[in-house]
């Protein structure tokens, strides 16, 4: 029993470091003083305060940012929508294609949606003029059409474990279609729809692939900035931008996960 | 809207069907439900009760077939437009609102001034016995009190007709004969009329002013619980409400009254009484329930009586009751159940007893095919 539980403990131990040690180095190396990024010169903070007098790399952060919200809010939308349908109207016409479109582009290589938008995105501008410049919105535009699929799947999902009579009684008690969805149906799936966001959220901060597709110049994401920046050797500023991030997103993490416990506790009974 | 005139019931279900593509869920359906009934509908699972209920509801359209209450055709209203609540099978309470807003929220959506929504909100939380708990979320609630909650929600509106789906299968037992009554009162008190779908048939026979028995679509009989127990129309009636022994037969003769039916089953000739008999050597079912059939040592000697010699072959202590499986002669077993009136422990009769059974004439009923 003893020995089987020190292997069991060693594996864990193994386990967790195998995936924070990394993390951990990348962490801890943001407070070094010392310009290369692997040797040790002394502990600083130095390299956050320049990160801050970096415009370069405040810019793609905003931009990421700004993308982040938008995309992930666009995709909450439609996606909650895709959800209620699969999960409410029954067995409407042509139901298993409207599925297979909404979720396909979970499942498609992102180098070929990539391609597949800027290709749209280049043949529109030569027949409407639009978009007349690619970044922010073709870079949204991109973000929102995948995130939209997960949206899709966790509303679904949440939908389905409900009790279909909550509406059903709402309604008997004399609340139009359209109230019972406000009044009962958002409620109960906004944990859902938070989930939704937030991970429509990370999944636009940490896109690389189809971010580079779709962007033109100027138009650079911070994933875009960190990558080309690590190709000319790893700088201790982008270890201190890191470990901004790790944090940022732990904090967002925690907080979702706080506030989907306790409405999923409301919603259980 | 139209106001139907010819129309004198309630509630009236005229050649009502439902199909859900190549099943028919309900067949061509005729009802009159009258004011202030407590009416039950059973039936086993899937014999389209549930569905019945839903079209009355609102929730599912007819097929084909009208839908009237009160004179007025409702077939066509959408749920939130009828004066018919519904209490659900799963209660169906709102998990985010506490008790008071799950019961205010019919009332809000037909924009009542606040005083008169609190007024009758309170009213409901006293007739269920539930003030204390008002402010209390739904997961913090007993079964038995959602089931309150949901009866006052359902009720709060002043519906001219409640619907309830199975609204004691949740419960355990105790707490169901104890609702049963709680139910019966509140519906006596305040003269709404209930449609109840239930599956027990004990919940049925004791709540209920009228019962239909539900198959296939189709109601195989529609009468009070005790026109239904006694008299069962035919042969599912009479099995699906309590047990019944039968008995295949032919009438050998009939006379003012008295049917004389000759059984392989029985080994002897059994008799009934009818005001209206079946012709001379027609096929028929005779039935008996194990409560009308008095169990003997000795042959008794009332001659008019059915009566026929048998084996106990089991016996089950009940308490109050106990159960015999006796079998006859011919093979058939028959179940006679017995009062145990005598405060004893020896038992009188035992296994492998020869005994008698018998019963009266009237208690046979000659059943339809």
């Amino acid at each position: 029993m003893t020995r089987n539980s020190r292997f069991v403990i060693s594996m864990l131990v193994f386990g967790y470091a195998f995936l924070y040690i990394p993390l951990l180095s990348v962490v801890v190396y943001s407070f070094n003083d010392s310009r290369l990024a692997t040797v040790w010169g002394g502990f600083s903070t130095r390299w956050y305060g320049e990160l801050l007098k970096n415009e370069q790399i405040t810019s793609a952060l905003f931009l990421s940012l700004k993308i982040g919200v938008t995309a992930a809010t666009l995709a909450t939308l439609f996606g909650t929508i895709a959800g209620i349908a699969l999960a409410r109207f029954g067995r409407f016409r042509s139901r298993s294609l409207f599925t297979g479109l909404v979720l396909s582009p979970m499942v498609m290589p992102e180098v070929i949606t990539g391609l597949a938008l800027l290709l749209l995105f280049v043949s529109l501008q030569q027949l409407i003029g639009w978009p007349g410049q690619r970044g922010f919105g073709t870079i949204t535009i991109a973000h929102t059409t995948f995130a939209i699929a997960y949206v899709a799947v966790i509303v679904q999902s949440r939908l389905s474990a409900m009790d279909e009579s909550l509406e059903e009684a709402a309604m008997d008690l004399g609340g139009r279609p359209f109230r019972v969805m406000i009044d009962i149906t958002l409620p109960l799936i906004a944990p859902a729809m938070l989930a939704g966001w937030l991970l429509a959220f990370t999944l636009s901060l940490d896109d690389l692939v189809l971010a580079s597709f779709v962007s033109g110049p100027g138009g650079s994401t911070l994933p875009m900035l960190i990558f080309s920046k690590v190709k000319l050797g790893v700088t201790p500023d982008i270890n201190a931008l890191a470990t901004l991030i790790i944090v940022f997103i732990s904090v967002g993490v925690l907080i979702a996960w706080s506030i989907a416990r306790r409405m999923g506790k409301d919603s259980s009974g | 809207m139209t106001v139907d005139n010819e129309t004198h019931a309630f509630i009236e279900l005229r050649n009502v069907s439902k199909h859900f593509g190549d099943f028919v869920a309900v067949d061509s359906v005729n009802l009159r439900i009258e004011k202030g009934e407590l009416f039950s509908i059973l039936g086993g699972s899937g014999c389209g009760k549930t569905t019945l209920l839903r079209m009355l509801a609102g929730f599912e359209e007819p097929t084909s077939g009208r839908i009237f209450l009160d004179g007025v055709d409702i077939t066509d209203q959408p749920p939130y437009e009828r004066p018919v609540n519904m209490m659900f099978q799963s209660y169906a309470i709102f998990p985010h609102m506490t008790v008071e807003k799950n019961i205010a929220y019919g009332l809000h959506k037909d924009r009542l001034p606040k005083d008169e929504i609190e007024d009758r909100v309170g009213n409901m939380l006293k007739l269920v016995k539930m003030e204390s708990l008002a402010k209390r979320k739904p997961d913090q609630l007993s079964g038995g009190q959602r089931q309150r909650v949901a009866l006052a929600r359902s009720l709060v509106k002043n519906p001219k007709v409640l619907l309830l789906d199975e609204p004691l299968a949740a419960l355990d037992k105790k707490l169901r004969e104890h609702t049963q009554f709680e139910l019966m009162n509140i519906q006596d008190k305040l003269g709404i009329t209930f449609v109840v779908v239930t599956h027990d048939q004990e919940e049925a026979m004791i709540l209920s002013t009228r019962i239909a028995v539900m198959e296939k679509g189709r109601f195989e009989q529609i009468g009070k619980p005790k026109v239904v127990y006694e008299y069962p129309e035919n042969r599912f009636v009479a099995d699906f409400i309590g047990t019944i022994n039968t008995f295949d037969g032919v009438v050998q003769d009939a006379q003012s009254g008295r049917v004389i039916i000759a059984s392989d089953e029985s080994g002897a000739s059994l008799y009934a009484l009818s005001d209206s008999p079946p012709a001379k050597g027609s096929a028929v079912c005779v039935a008996v329930r194990p409560e009308k059939i008095y169990i003997s040592q000795n042959r008794p000697d009332n001659s008019e009586d059915v009566c026929l010699p048998g084996v106990i072959e089991d016996l089950g202590y009940f308490g109050n009751i106990s159960l015999y499986r006796v079998r006859l002669e011919t093979g058939k077993i028959v179940l006679v159940s017995a009062q145990n009136r005598q405060r004893t422990i020896d038992r009188t009769l035992e296994w492998d007893d020869e005994i008698f059974i018998s019963w009266r004439p009237r208690s046979t009923v000659i059943l339809a095919e």
